[in-house]
Order: C-alpha cells, then structure tokens, then sequence
C-alpha cells in the first residue's frame, strides 16, 4: 500500500504542487521589508555609520591632535597632520579619512579622548564617484554640524554603559 | 514570380559559398556554422519549391539537433592545424578520385531523364491537389513504402543499440543516488535520539 | 510603374505593419515581464519588489532598458568577434520570429503555415545556438561550460517536447495551428492530456533555460553561465530574447492546450465576425498566455536548482518513456474508440 501511495504521490507531483501551494500562500502575506527609502528601520544608538568631527558648544573644535584615532585605525584610514595654533594649542592642520579604506569598526571613536571623531548615523552617503570618499577636515566637520543633535543624543543614550 | 526567383537564386548562391565554406574554413567551428548556414538554405530552397514539411524537419532534425551535437563535439575539440594538413598531399588524389566520380555520378542523375523516360516524367510529378504535403508524404510513406519505411526505422534501432553496447561500460564500484529509496524515507525511518550534553552517542 | 506599387511595394509595406503590429506590443510585454518577475517573486517572498521608479516601480523596465543602452559594450580580446556579436542577435530574433506563426483570433495571424507546430518548433529549439555560439565565442571558461550544458540539456528536452506535440497532432489531424485551436471547440486539450501538458510545460522551462533548469546560467557555479562576458545592449538582446521565449513558450502552451483564443464553456457574447468578437478572443488568448507565464515566474519562485545529472534523468529516463508511451497510448485510444480526425 505504501509502495502504491508512493508513486502515485510522486506520479502525481504531489510533493511540487504542495511547495506552489505554499508560495502562492505566500504572495497573500503581509510584506515583510519596510518601503526602504520612505521608511526606515530603527538604528541602535551603537551604530557606527559616516565619520563626523565634533566641536564644543562655543564653536571650538574639539580635535586636539593627539593622533591616537590615526594610530589605531586598523585599516590606515585616517591620516593627521598637526601644529600649534597662534594661541598656543594644538590643532590639526589637516584631518582626513579615506572612507573607501575605512572597515567602520569605531576603534577611531573609542580611541578619542574628547569624543571629537564619532561614527554618526548616517550610512547614505553614496557618490558618483571615488573623489568625493576622500574626506577631509572641512567635511568631517561640516558633517559634525549636520548631526551634531542626533550623535549627542546617541551619546548620551549610551553614556550608562561605557 | 520576380521575387521567387530572386530568392531562389539569393538561396541558391549563399548554399554554395557556405557549403564551400564548411569545407574551406581553418576553424572546425566555423565550418560546423557554416554546415548550417548550408542547411537553412536548402530549407529555403524547400520552401520555394512548396515542400514546406520538408523544409522544417531539415531545420528541426538536422539544424536543430544534429548539428547541435556536432558543434558540441567540434568546440571541445583541441586542433592541431599542422597536424591536419599533414597527410594532405598524400590522400590529395584519391580524394580528387573520389570527387570526380561524385561529380560524375551528379551529372547522370541529373541528366537521367535522357536515360528512362519514366524517371523523367516521376520527377516531376506534382503534388496531389486540395491535399498538403505533409499529408501527400504520408500517404507515400505509410502505403506504397511502408515496408521500406519500416526497414529503414530497423536499421537506426540497430545502429543505436550498436553505439550503446559499443561505448556502455559496466564500471565497478560506483555509488549512484537511488532516488526512489531516497523519496521512501520518511520520518519513521530516522530515529531520534536524545544526546545528553558531553557524552556522546 | 502603378504595377509596381500595387503588386510589390504595397503589399511589403502591409507586413511591415504587421510585424511592428507584433513586435512592438511584444517587446512592451517582455520589457514588463521583468517586472512581473520581480514582483511575483518579491510577492513570493514577502518583500516588496521595485517600488521607487514611477507608480508602484512601474517605470523600472523602461530605467533599466535605458541602462544597458548607455553602458558600454565590452567585447574580450581573446573573443572571436563576429560570433560573440552575432550570438545575442540570433537570440533575438529567434524569439521574435517566432510569433508570425502564432494565430491571435480566428484568422489574424500574419503567416498561416500548414506546418505551424512545425515551425514553432523548430524555432523553439533553434535557440540554442544563441547560447552556445555565445558560449564558445567568449573563450572563457564559464560561458563555455554553460554553453555546452545548454547543448545538451536543449537537446534532450526537445525529444519529449516533439513527442508531446505528437499526441496533440494526433488529436487534431494538423500541423496548423489555427486548425489545432478549432479543434478545441469542445473542450481543451488540457483535461484529456493533463499529463502531457505538464510534461510539456516541465520541457519548456528546460528548453527557455528557465529555472529550475537554469543550469547554462547557474549564478551559483558559472558566475552568470553563457552570457558572463556581455554587457550592454548585448546582454539587453539576451534578456529580451529569452523572455520572449518565455513569451513565446506560453503562447504555444495556450494553443495546443488552453484553446488558444476560445473562452471558456464557449462563452461567446459577440455576434460572429464582429470587431467584438475578436477583441473578446484577443483579450482570453492574452488571458491565458498570462497564466501559464505566471506558472513560470511561480516555478521559479518555487523551486531549487535541479543538478546536472538530475536533470539529465529527468528528461530522458522519465520524460522520453513517459512521452513515448503516451504517444502510443493516445493513438490506440483514437483508433479503438474511431475518434480520429480526417477520417
């Protein structure tokens, strides 16, 4: 009995038949993904996205130039030059990060004494082209700006823990 | 008329520059591609001449499958142009023996109407009216011919069974996925056991 | 000189009209079925699909087109020229061909052949020199490989498609297909030949390289199979032609088993010969072809790949004995219960 079961189970493609039915069920499922580029999914306050240089709430930069981000970069990303300012402290005079060697672990932002290279939220920011991955100091600022209220909320989220 | 015989002769020439081709041509492949180049113009020909079910078996059996196999054998071949061309001059006259007399014997079918009148006047014989050539063929085939028909099916069955019992080879030791055991298996042919952590079975 | 005009220049300019008649709604329909795939399959899998080009990503196919046509085209030094370029054009063609043979309504079909089936058949497996003339002209390793299981597999499965299409000439006493879809008036041929519609059906997924029979292009082993070396508008004619074969493959599968363009239970609320009429026939032949397309887009979304061996068993040890049989099965029951055609 079971022999005949069989093969008209397997004459009758049974089996096939029972694996469309499923994913014609399928189609009638509510959706899984989200509308990407209308709807995004939640990030977790860790998330290491674009680099951003930080400044003081006066306007200072807080980049001291103690190089230990560029020290630490596993991926040689970062590259720092420094001198002393007129007034005596030290800045960099040059701060850049090749976003196309950058691996986005955040050692450069667990490296940082004064929380100044933080990994933002943000992770779009594809271009056209290979040029525009090379950041230098007045974008990594300006993007500091741009999302000083959103990183300084994920810091203070994440104060507790570290 | 002006664009039949257009045709015909346009089918016509490219048959015979692609069938000089197959021949002419360094590359195996090439020349595979140039055999059906070949073969699509004598289906025109065919079309032309109103045979159209003889037309798309020469495209279905031979083009579509047969020069298929050739071209399959033909690419994996590793050719050795030297080597090819050696024996050239040496088989350079029995191979023009052999075309002469080809030739020859092209000329006297041709020509045959000279020599029986009858097979003159069959060879031109036309289709029956209000009946497609498909059903024309089979009426010849499955009445007058059938004997022949069948003898002709006989001897592809036994060139077949030859190239299997010629190339089949049992091989010892082989493991081969059997997949009807595989389909019987089912959830009481597997038994589940419960392996406590750190011991082992 | 008016001669001319009325015997020659004329009636040329009317086929053309004709074939753009075809080819344009038909390339509008392949370019679509890219975007029913992706949404079947998203559907399928419970995402969303292309949803950002135009209305629900309607525009997507037409985005895409424009891509390929501005990328450029990359031809590998070590490739034979002439072949690699003609390759996709074979492709294409082929599967436009194709469709003057393919009767839309009672009488609209631009060539009416006596040997209709014939001709759709050998077209159908005329497709395979696209892939493995693309194959060998690459001379890279991947697309040969992929060339030659397309040899092979295309080759195999034509053998049971023509023996399916043997029991469906049986039944009609015709090669035309307009006489095959008449013959259907009664009922169509896919509830007495069940089975051998899905074997057909099964042949024509292996025959259009479609999965689960996409062994020439297994992404997975082959990096793209036979076309890994096209870009741009030559990879454009590939895509297009094979879902034109997909096209294709189900009109032919509507014809010789879904009736073609007849509604179903006869369901004829136009007078005869009226412009209704046709459009009505027009509107369920489309009906049908959907269907049995959406059966491949379905199987795809379904199925893994079959291995290559496998896939070999499938078509000869099951599909050809099975065809076979049903061939000589078919005939004897004609015969016994006297219900040939053309008698």
């Amino acid at each position: 009995m079971t022999v005949l079961n069989r093969t008209a189970k397997s004459f009758l493609l049974q089996e096939l038949l029972s694996g469309m039915w499923l994913t014609l069920k399928y189609v009638f499922r509510p959706k899984v993904t989200i509308n990407y580029p209308y709807e995004k999914g939640p990030l977790s306050p860790r998330f290491r996205g674009e680099h951003v240089l930080r400044r003081y709430p006066n306007g200072e930069e807080r980049c001291i130039a103690c190089k230990l981000c560029e020290a630490v970069c596993p991926a040689l990303a970062i590259t720092i030059e420094a001198e002393p300012r007129a007034d005596g402290s030290r800045r960099t005079t040059r701060y850049d990060i090749d976003m196309t060697k950058c691996i986005y672990c955040g050692l450069c932002q667990e490296a940082c004494p004064v929380d100044a290279v933080v990994e933002g939220p943000n992770f779009e920011f594809a271009t056209e082209t290979r040029e525009e991955l090379f950041y230098n100091k007045e974008r990594l600022l300006a993007n500091g700006d741009r999302w000083e209220a959103e990183i300084a909320a994920n810091l203070q989220s994440d104060s507790p823990y570290r | 008329m002006i664009v039949q015989a257009l045709s015909f002769y346009v089918f016509a020439a490219v048959l015979i520059v692609s069938g000089v081709l197959v021949v002419a041509n360094r590359n195996p492949v090439y020349s595979v591609l140039f055999l059906i180049l070949t073969f699509f113009n004598a289906a025109g020909l065919f079309v032309l001449l109103g045979a159209e079910f003889l037309a798309m078996m020469l495209v279905v059996v031979y083009v579509g499958a047969v020069a298929v196999l050739f071209l399959f054998v033909v690419m994996m071949l590793d050719i050795n142009f030297a080597e090819l061309r050696q024996g050239f001059v040496r088989y350079a006259g029995i191979g023009a023996v052999v075309g002469i007399v080809l030739v020859a014997e092209i000329i006297f079918v041709v020509s045959s109407g000279a020599m029986s009148p009858a097979a003159g006047a069959l060879g031109g014989s036309p289709m029956p009216a209000g009946v497609t050539n498909t059903e024309a063929l089979g009426n010849i085939l499955y009445t007058d011919y059938f004997y022949l028909f069948q003898a002709a099916g006989v001897v592809l069955l036994i060139a077949m069974i030859g190239a299997i019992v010629l190339t089949h080879r049992e091989r010892e030791g082989v493991r081969r996925q059997r997949i009807a055991a595989q389909l019987a298996r089912d959830r009481r042919s597997v038994e589940i056991k419960k392996v406590p952590t750190g011991t082992g079975i | 000189m008016v001669d001319f005009w009325s015997s020659y220049a004329w009636p040329t300019v009317i086929i053309l009209i004709q074939i753009l008649a075809i080819v344009l709604p038909l390339l509008l329909a392949v370019a679509y079925l890219t975007y029913a795939e992706r949404k079947v399959m998203a559907a399928m899998q419970m995402r969303r699909g292309p949803n950002v080009v135009g209305w629900w990503g309607l525009l997507q196919p037409i985005a895409d087109g424009l891509k390929l046509m501005f990328k450029e085209t990359i031809i590998p030094s070590g490739a034979s020229r002439i072949p690699f370029l003609v390759a996709p054009m074979i492709t294409f063609t082929l599967s436009l061909i194709a469709w003057a043979a393919i009767p839309f309504g009672e009488g609209i079909v631009i060539a009416d052949l006596n040997v209709g089936i014939l001709y759709l058949f050998a077209i159908s497996s005329l497709g395979v020199y696209g892939v493995v003339v693309a194959g060998w002209a690459s001379n890279s390793k991947y697309p040969f490989l992929g060339a030659l299981r397309s040899a092979a597999q295309m080759v195999s499965y034509e053998v049971s498609i023509g023996f399916v299409l043997v029991t469906v000439l049986l039944c009609v006493g015709s090669l035309n297909l307009s006489d095959v879809v008449r013959a259907q008036q009664s009922i169509w041929f896919v509830v007495p030949l069940l089975p051998m519609a899905v074997i057909f059906f099964i042949s024509a997924l292996a025959e259009t390289n479609r999965p689960p029979f996409d062994l020439p292009e297994a992404e997975s082993e082959l990096v793209a199979g036979y076309f890994s070396e096209y870009s741009a508008m030559t990879f454009a004619l590939f895509f297009l032609g094979e879902y034109a074969n997909i096209w294709l493959m189900s009109a032919m599968t509507s014809l010789l088993f879904l009736g073609g363009w007849l509604p179903i239970f006869g369901w004829e609320p136009f007078a005869d010969g009226s412009v209704g009429q046709i459009i009505w026939h027009g509107l369920w032949f489309a009906a049908k072809i959907g269907f049995v397309a959406f059966c491949f887009l379905w199987v795809r979304a379904t199925f893994p790949r079959y291995r290559y061996d496998q896939l070999m068993r499938l078509g000869w040890k099951v599909f050809l004995p099975v065809s076979l049989a049903a061939v000589v099965v078919t005939s004897g029951v004609l015969v016994f219960f006297d219900l040939l055609p053309n008698k």
